[in-house]
């Protein structure tokens, strides 16, 4: 490319005319050194706009009604339990609360569906004004730790400070994430016409990312005692357990306990909710949550009063276009008739202004 | 005799020291002078050792980073980079490290290959071998080993190695033919003379028994002055002194021709030779579009500054309580805790800084820098810009003024050999008053010309005969014309036949070969210059011998040159040619009204004018002569001054003879090219040397005035008769009533102003009386901005450039272009924001000054309203579209921060961050600023007026650079909050499910800053296609190649488990991003909504309020 020209160099520091470089200096006639490439112009006008303004609206409204549509559908169910409220069951708990207390503090909050959740239920705990986004927050974990590596697993990232050590012990799982995982136990009673409560069976597998859970997180050494494999290490300071101890399936405990996982993915916002349980659908016949009188128990570990924060338990069922989600279904609505109504602007225009320019333009 | 020796040294050191600094002493072959002749000086001069290079192997890296970070961008992004190394940063320093790195990386390798090209061609000058003459045989050395003093031979078609004095050549007359071509680009072959007393020195025995030494000035880049002084030791005699000038001076770079060898002592070597000092930068221009660029920066310099403090303001008062500051879940680490507030928020602020900083991005340097270095290949292979005759097209030396071309208010043009083709045409003369036109030759006689006009055959009174005889003679004999006999035929010369050997008169002023040739048809020819005499064959075949004793050379203030000759009757003479201004006021005798009315008359016809005048000299009066002559040529010190005033002494007390005209015809499509400027509003000004009549009549040829132009004259002849005041107020006042009456009307006057040198120094002189200084010069102006075009003649060099300069700090700051092709205009290119150089008849030194050459004033059409209006309009899409894709980069993260307590958390991740501007979006921008056409390049050309949509740098105006960042927040504030509503109000942050095994999944914070980040890079990426106007596979290729890289990057990056990482936190992001159905459906929906406004405002401007670019598409 550069052959052809001639030394063109820096701060007019010029190489030395010392060979003689005479060639031919006529420019070679290629399209591309003249400019001259075949190309497409496509110009913007009101004309050409027009009718895609129109596609646009016409497509956009549809799916932005079928979105309302299936988002108003959704079923969601939504319970504040903080215990702000004198009137609320959890005051007690979340007034007397200490992180030393041995003896767990629980309350019950009866309430009721007016409609029953006919397909699989989801149950989602939600906590507000809580920074999870956080940057000192966010970064403070130990990606490598948490993929079952043994020498991070003994030292920390300094990432996790100060929440790396306890008395000169490795945390594990470090880092201030793992160390204020949400350890609330939420338990569902389905409250019978007749008086008796039955515990509705809640799903706590799957509800992480299936790679998450698979790759990214792993316990160490692929000694399935975990109790050695987490030897020399000591738990969070905030928890009551080791990490070895979440659960007793040892498929869902250590590293790879689902609700460790589903915590350790941070949320965007303050205000945020996590999945907890899955509620199965048990046959088509009967609904997963018929309607009726139901008492959420819930076993008040999770402190959020020092920081203003509020504790929610969401139910909601699902549908393709995931959860419940006005917004989407409004947004495309709005788009589309603004895209229709621009059309309708620009064709009147066009009408009035473009004939006129292209008689305007013929003199000149 | 210790004492003698003592005070020889003092001597030696105080002369040294004080006396000869500026000179240097050279002994030829190293001899020393006879003892006691000159005081012995010694100096240390470099070796003939070439080092264009900056840079060794050792100091390449050191020097070059320091060079490069003295650039301020450089600096700045280094600083970001190491108060990411050094505080607890947000985004790590690789962000940042990385973009620099690359840029230090690719500038380094680039000028480091650079270097090393001139390394190599350093060496092969340096290694190449010269003769050099010792001990009176030849030696061959290399030429680096070259000393001074050294005596060094020198054969046909070599080049010299060093500067040298010629001291004798093969040939009889002690002349050598050289050309300089490779240093100034004149191919003419110009004659270098040996100084008489050495050229007799024909072998190496002779030149080595040569004793002398050369007293010259100290090495000084001008090409063309040299000064110095030959001192010839001869056994038992005083040493003999002669001059030394430029004509005995060989400079380095040039070669010989036609001359078997030619010996000579080196007397500037390596780098004081005069062409590698004439290698020093020449001082930077910068365009109207960088200062634009500069003040956006600075402006966005005060957003990301006041960004970052509102940001720690906020985040101060925001964690005031200690439950936000630390809530339990997030504590400090004890160090952090530990630190005083004040550090802490010192800290922060530069956090945010950082987090902020891609907002004034690195790789906007280097687009700009790629853009403007690939963009300037155009104008050199545009083959419409390409000359056959002088086969070479357009060239460019600096490409940082690539978009200034579209901006040119004021064209500033040359007249000879610019707007003319300086291809000269004797047409008449005329001889106190006897008018004599030469006519085509035909079988080598002369046709009578139309009866009303005196013949040279008509018989003539003796006493206008004898005029008439000097006349002729005088123009054979004044001038500087050589006449080449050769074969070879590589000059482009015109050619005289002239029986069997054809011969050229060769010249550096195309006017006296004009001259010498219509001689020549007149029946004088000019033979040759023989042993300092010259030989014509006059009408009768008779050849006159005349012994030329001096030539007092042309010089452009002087505007005339003389020679002195002694007849074969041993008469002294005097002839003197030159402007009519600069010889009316010296004549005492001859018809001058009759030669004035001609000379006018001519001059109204456009042709160029000389006045020829002669004197005779006593014997006496020549002695006095000769004496004040070589007085001032032995001069070391101020010699030119000295010379000047011998030439004012001597060239005096004339007698007219007569005048001459020849003509100069207009360039190719002149006229054209000229009405194309004016309707793309510029203003064109011819600035000349030459006088009114002419540069008028010039001006109407070529269309600068129409015949409805109303002529405003400020001239020397109104001032006599009225005061320079009232001449200026009545101009103004004709101006200005005008306008102000016509004020409604559409065709306004058109004005055209003429103005001479001596009132325009006049105008510009600050006038001693306190009231008016200033106010001339603003009136002249207020008179020059209503007019069309402005003619300025009589102008000396300086003068051009102090009119540029007027125009350029004028109040509007106007774009000025000046172009021209001699050495007169240099200094008026050197001053105009683009100087434009045209490679023309009059040597090389325009075009080697100038920012672009090219070969004919015609090309400046193609230049300005093609090349110019597509590099303007690409650089100012390039700019804007830089700044407005990182507001929409940065703003979410800015926003972001109100939703994560001020932390600095970085919405995007470390390689997105990094990533964004390196190659996400920096191909599609790059290549568009390349090769957009808006419109076609036919359009253009056919359509000058088109022009006027670019003028005044209306792209990077503050409203639209006002309207892009908007854009830019409005989409930022789009792509933010559209995620922020998808994930906050709905159930979409956890849950979202679609075709997948996974039912369920938990979107975080990085999913949240991948779904902007996605929407952000297609909505910016088809921003840019929207604007594209010219689609070609490359376009294509780069917006949808670009588009597919970002996605195949991401879904690599969170494809695998990266080793060596300590996080993870992409790990399968983007995958589960996408396979989720709102995220799709929102993707859309942002990127539509994002740019529907600059749709809808495209189409509206297009159809309510189109520029004439616009119009022109339909």
């Amino acid at each position: 490319m550069a052959s052809s020209y001639n030394a063109k160099e820096e701060d007019g520091h010029v190489a030395v005319p010392g060979g003689g470089t005479i060639q031919n200096k006529k420019p070679d006639n290629t399209a591309f050194k003249q400019q001259r490439l075949p190309a497409w112009q496509p110009i913007l006008t009101a004309g050409t706009v027009l009718p895609a303004f129109f596609v646009i609206g016409l497509i956009f409204i549809p799916i932005g009604i079928g979105l309302y549509v299936t988002s108003n559908n959704i079923k969601e169910f939504e319970i504040d339990y903080t215990g702000t409220d004198m009137s609320s069951p959890c005051f007690n708990c979340s007034q007397s609360f200490s992180w030393n207390s041995t003896r767990p503090c629980t309350c019950a909050l009866p309430f009721s569906l007016e409609q029953p959740f006919e397909s699989n239920v989801f149950m989602y705990y939600g906590l507000s004004n809580f920074y999870q986004n956080h940057r000192r927050y966010v970064k403070s974990r130990d990606d490598s730790q948490l993929n079952g590596d043994t020498t991070s697993l003994m030292n920390p990232s300094k990432e996790c400070e100060p929440y790396a050590r306890n008395e000169k012990m490795p945390i594990a799982p470090c880092g201030a994430i793992a160390n204020s995982m949400f350890n609330d136990t939420l338990d569902l009673y389905y409250i019978d016409p007749n008086g008796t409560r039955i515990q509705i069976p809640l799903m706590k597998k799957g509800i992480a990312w299936w790679t998450d859970k698979h790759v990214k997180f792993r316990n160490p050494g692929g000694n399935p005692n975990l109790t050695s494999a987490f030897q020399g290490t000591t738990k969070p300071i905030n928890w009551r357990k080791p990490v070895y101890e979440l659960d007793t399936d040892a498929e869902n405990n250590g590293f790879i306990n689902e609700d460790f996982i589903v915590w350790m993915r941070t949320a965007a916002l303050p205000t945020f909710r996590k999945l907890y349980r899955i509620i199965q659908k048990k046959n088509n016949m009967t609904p997963t949550l018929p309607r009726g009188n139901y008492t959420l128990e819930v076993t008040y570990n999770y402190p959020v009063r020092s920081f203003e924060g509020r504790k929610r338990v969401i139910l909601s069922t699902i549908s393709w276009m995931g959860g419940k989600n006005p917004f989407l279904g409004i947004a495309y609505i709005t788009v589309g008739s603004v895209c229709f109504f621009l059309g309708v602007v620009l064709l009147i225009i066009h009408h009035k202004y473009g004939s006129r320019n292209n008689t305007a333009d013929i003199p000149n | 005799m210790d004492f003698s020796v003592l005070r020889n040294i003092i001597s030696r050191y105080c002369a040294g020291e004080e006396y000869w600094v500026d000179s240097r002493t050279v002994y030829i072959g190293h001899k020393e002078p006879p003892p006691g002749a000159e005081a012995y000086i010694p100096q240390r001069y470099p070796d003939n050792r070439i080092v264009s290079s900056k840079y060794t192997l050792w100091n390449f890296i050191p020097k070059n980073l320091f060079e490069q970070f003295r650039r301020i961008a450089n600096f700045y992004f280094l600083l970001i980079f190491l108060v990411q190394l050094i505080i607890d940063t947000p985004t790590s320093p690789v962000t940042s490290g990385l973009p620099l790195f690359f840029v230090i990386t690719v500038t380094a390798i680039k000028q480091g290959y650079e270097d090393w090209l001139r390394h190599k061609a350093d060496c092969s000058t340096n290694e190449c071998p010269v003769d050099v003459v010792q001990q009176g045989t030849v030696v061959r050395t290399q030429s680096s080993k070259l000393r001074v003093g050294d005596v060094v031979m020198v054969r046909e078609d070599e080049t010299f190695p060093c500067d040298l004095i010629l001291l004798s050549s093969s040939r009889d007359d002690g002349t050598c033919y050289v050309t300089t071509t490779s240093l100034d680009g004149e191919s003419s072959h110009k004659t270098y003379y040996a100084v008489p007393d050495t050229m007799a020195f024909k072998t190496e025995q002779e030149v080595d028994s040569l004793h002398a030494t050369i007293e010259c000035e100290q090495p000084q880049p001008d090409l063309y002055k040299f000064v110095g002084r030959i001192n010839i030791y001869k056994e038992r005699e005083d040493p003999l002194a002669r001059p030394l000038g430029a004509e005995n001076l060989l400079l380095r770079g040039a070669t010989l021709k036609n001359t078997e060898h030619i010996y000579a002592v080196a007397i500037y070597t390596g780098m004081d030779t005069k062409m590698a000092l004439n290698y020093q930068s020449k001082s930077q221009k910068r365009s109207a579009v960088e200062k634009s660029m500069n003040a956006f920066l600075i402006v966005y310099l005060c957003i990301l500054i006041s960004k970052a403090v509102i940001n720690t303001v906020l985040k101060y008062a925001w964690q005031c309580s200690p439950d936000r500051d630390e809530p339990w879940y997030n504590h400090r680490t004890e160090i952090d805790r530990g630190r005083h507030v004040v550090i802490r928020a010192f800290t922060d602020f530069l956090a945010f800084m950082v987090l902020f900083n891609y907002i004034i991005p690195v790789s906007m340097y280097v687009t700009v820098e790629m853009q403007k270095f690939l963009g300037s290949y155009f104008i050199a292979w545009d083959k419409d810009m390409y000359d056959e005759e002088l086969g070479e097209g357009a060239q460019v030396n600096t490409s940082d003024l690539n978009e200034e071309l579209g901006q040119v208010e004021y064209v500033f043009t040359d007249k000879t050999g610019t707007l003319t083709e300086n291809n000269m045409e004797f047409i008449e003369c005329c001889v106190d008053g006897h008018v004599y036109i030469p006519h085509a030759i035909c079988n080598g006689q002369i046709l009578s010309a139309a009866s009303s006009i005196d013949m040279i055959d008509s018989s003539p009174g003796g006493y206008r005969r004898e005029h008439e005889e000097l006349f002729f003679r005088a123009l054979c004999l004044c001038h500087t014309v050589q006449v080449k006999e050769e074969e070879t035929v590589d000059s482009i010369k015109r050619g005289i036949h002239q029986g069997k050997p054809t011969s050229f008169y060769i010249s550096s002023s195309p006017d006296e070969v004009a001259l010498v040739e219509g001689m020549k048809r007149l029946g004088y020819t000019y033979l040759r210059l023989k042993d300092s005499h010259m030989e014509i064959l006059n009408k009768d075949d008779e050849i006159e011998r005349f012994e030329l004793l001096h030539v007092l050379n042309f010089d452009s203030v002087r505007r005339r040159m003389s020679v002195i000759v002694k007849s074969s009757a041993g008469e002294y003479l005097l002839f003197c040619k030159g402007a009519d201004s600069s010889i009316f006021p010296r004549v005492v005798s001859g018809k001058v009204e009759q030669v004035r009315a001609r000379v006018e008359q001519n001059a109204v016809e456009g042709l160029r004018t000389l006045c020829v005048a002669y004197r005779s000299l006593s014997p006496a009066e020549y002695k006095e002569a000769c004496y004040q002559l070589s007085n001032a040529k032995l001069a070391l010190q101020d010699r030119e001054q000295r010379l000047a005033q011998a030439y004012d002494l001597i060239e005096r007390n004339f007698t007219l003879l007569g005048a001459t005209a020849v003509e100069d015809r207009l360039q190719e499509k002149a006229a054209d090219t000229i009405e194309s400027l004016h309707k793309a509003g510029m203003k064109v000004w011819v600035l000349t040397g030459d006088k009114m009549e002419t540069a008028a009549a010039t001006c109407y040829a070529s269309k600068l005035f129409r015949s409805s132009t109303q002529i405003l004259e400020l001239t020397k002849k109104r001032t006599e008769e009225q005061s320079l005041h009232d001449v200026l107020f009545d101009l103004s006042r004709t101006v200005l009533g005008q306008r102000s009456l016509s004020g409604l009307s559409v065709d306004c006057q058109d004005y055209g102003l003429i103005i001479d040198g001596a009132t325009l120094s006049a105008v510009l002189k600050p006038s001693p009386e306190s009231s008016g200084s200033g106010n001339y010069r603003e009136i002249f102006l207020e008179i020059c901005r209503n007019c069309s075009a402005v003619l300025c003649c009589r102008m000396a060099p300086l003068q051009k450039a102090q009119i540029v300069k007027l125009i350029k700090v004028s109040k509007e700051h106007p774009i000025t272009l000046a172009i021209g092709d001699g050495a007169n205009d240099v200094s008026m290119i050197l001053e105009a924001h683009v100087g434009i150089g045209i490679m023309g008849k009059e040597g090389r030194q325009a075009a080697r000054n100038s920012d672009y050459a090219i070969p004919k004033f015609k090309h400046l059409k193609k230049m300005l309203l093609v090349h110019g209006h597509f590099y303007y309009i690409r650089i100012a899409e390039l700019v804007q579209y830089f700044f407005y894709k990182n507001v929409c980069f940065i703003f979410p993260q800015f926003l972001y921060q109100f939703f994560c307590g001020f932390s600095q958390q970085p919405l995007y991740d470390t390689a997105y961050l990094t990533l964004y501007n390196i190659s996400f979006t920096s191909l599609p921008i790059l290549l568009y600023s390349l090769i957009e056409k808006h419109v076609s390049i036919e359009t253009l050309k056919r359509d000058p007026t088109l022009y006027r949509d670019v003028a005044k740098n209306s792209l990077l105006r503050w409203p639209v650079f006002l309207y892009w960042t908007c854009l830019g927040l409005f989409n930022a504030c789009i792509f933010f909050f559209g995620a922020y509503f998808l994930f906050d109000n709905t159930t979409f942050t956890s849950n979202g499910q679609l075709m997948t095994t996974n039912t369920q999944m938990m979107f975080g914070n990085w999913t949240f800053g991948t779904l902007v980040f996605t929407v952000l890079v297609f909505t910016v990426t088809l921003k840019l296609a929207l604007d594209t106007h010219h689609w070609t596979w490359i376009n294509h290729f780069v917006i949808w190649g670009s588009l597919l890289f970002y996605v195949i990057f991401s879904l690599l990056w969170g494809g695998i488990i990266w080793p060596f990482m300590n996080y993870q936190r992409m790990y399968y992001v983007f995958m589960q991003m996408l396979s989720s159905g709102p995220a799709w459906l929102g993707i859309i929906l942002l990127i539509t909504i994002s740019l529907l406004p600059d749709v809808v405002k495209k189409v509206l401007c297009r159809t309510l309020w189109p520029t004439a670019t616009e119009r022109a598409h339909r």
